[in-house]
């Protein structure tokens, strides 16, 4: 189950904007930008396989 | 009759077919503007192309950012631009990062391994982490081809990269000459030719290429497709801008995918013999089944896997796809 979070990781928005239908649609080439419980913008570091993104307070994500 | 007459994949198969040249800037844009029904037509002819003066075998190229973001420069497309507020934050990858990257890439078959920064130019912090990634990346058995891509270059930074074994720099003209100063402000077009110049002086492979979507016109596509066919370089790298948030350029359409196919075997006529890269922008703009006709359609040569900012589809679909199109992949013993 994919878990929303207050705020969409493509765009930094509450995802209770319902405006995330284009942030939706390039999820596959977008990697998480913001942090879904803080909205800090995340460093992220992307490799030929994967990604991964830390926000400095609530720590590391994977994908 | 005359030459304006007389049908422009005529003279294409004329002149790039069975010759080998490439097509002059004037029918690279009557190509351009060939109509959809002989869309298929135009493909037919620069796959011919592709087979007969490259061959069916592929280059796979895997690419990494060493430096993400906080760029000076301001091209307007580019996420990692520090003067646009876009959700990129600063980065360095440290080398057991690059290696395990170089082995990630090597593990799908490719040749090349790409280390790109985002920067106006190198300083001597960033040549020496490149010069300590390579030697990693060799001390760990890895026999991959090393590109670079960190921008402009001095006479020397071109001599010491050469010196570190980089066999292929990439460098993008980004987009035809009279368009660039709309694209860019803080540097030229002449500025990144010279750079140019001095790659393939110094015995390093070029590759060049650029981005379609840029608010070009179609003579621009045809004047830049000329350009570079002056450059000649190894490879041309295709890229198909994807509108980054927060960039000047983030409400610009993604080119229909038509247009783009149309882009690239009109950019195989113009440059028979080059590596033609699909690159950046390849998963919004063709989806799957563009991809499939871009390969069937003039494009030689793929980047897997991920992008610098962007996540590409997995390797293994693009390594099944070519296996479908019975498309060999160039193994590292030609290319040395
Ligand atoms: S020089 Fe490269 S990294 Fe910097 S803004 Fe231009 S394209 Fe982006
Ligand atoms: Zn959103
Ligand atoms: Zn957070």
């Amino acid at each position: 189950m994919t878990v929303l979070g207050v705020y969409c990781e493509t765009c930094g928005k509450p995802q209770a904007d319902n405006e995330h239908a284009v942030c939706r649609a390039r999820q596959e080439i977008n990697p998480p930008r913001y942090c879904r419980e803080c909205r800090r913008r995340m460093v992220v570091q992307i490799t030929p396989t994967g990604w991964s993104a830390r926000c400095s307070v609530h720590g590391d994500i994977e994908g | 009759m005359t030459v304006a007459d007389t049908d422009v994949l005529d003279i294409a198969r004329e002149v790039v077919l069975e010759r080998g040249e490439g097509l002059s800037e004037a029918d690279v844009l009557r190509a351009l503007r060939l109509p959809d029904e002989r869309l298929p037509e135009l493909l037919e002819l620069a796959h011919q192309v592709r087979m007969r003066w490259c061959g069916p075998e592929v280059e796979i190229e895997g690419i990494i950012s060493l430096k993400t973001g906080g760029c000076p420069e301001d091209c307007h497309f580019c996420s990692q631009s520090g003067r646009f507020p876009t959700p990129v934050r600063s980065a360095w990858l440290d080398i057991p990062g690059l290696v395990k990257a170089a082995e990630q890439t090597r593990a799908t078959g490719a040749t090349e391994f790409c280390i790109v920064a985002a920067v106006r130019g190198p300083d001597k912090r960033l040549l020496s982490q490149v010069k300590a990634g390579i030697e990693a990346i060799r001390a760990s058995g890895n026999d991959i081809q090393i590109a670079c891509s960190l921008g402009m270059l001095t006479q020397e930074q071109v001599d010491e990269l050469k010196a570190m074994g980089v066999h292929r720099y990439n460098h993008n003209l980004e987009t035809a000459r009279s368009h660039f100063a709309n694209v860019v402000t803080t540097h030229t077009w002449e500025e990144r030719w010279e750079t140019l110049l001095m790659i393939r002086e110094a015995g390093m492979e070029v590759c060049c290429g650029g981005i379609i979507g840029m608010g070009e016109t179609v003579e621009q596509r045809a004047e830049f497709a000329a350009q570079l066919a002056e450059l000649g370089p190894d490879e041309c790298t295709m890229n198909f801008l994807i509108p980054q948030p927060g960039t000047p350029y983030e409400n610009y359409e993604v080119v229909p995918g038509k247009d783009a196919l149309r882009t690239v075997a009109a950019f195989r006529l113009a440059l028979p013999r080059a590596l033609l890269r699909f690159s950046g922008g390849r998963e919004l703009t063709f989806g799957d089944l563009g991809t499939e006709q871009g390969m069937l359609g003039g494009i030689n040569a793929i980047i897997v896997g991920n992008y610098l900012t962007n996540l590409g589809r997995p390797a293994d679909r693009d390594l099944a796809m070519l296996t479908e199109l019975n498309m060999p992949i160039k193994a590292l013993s030609e290319t040395l």
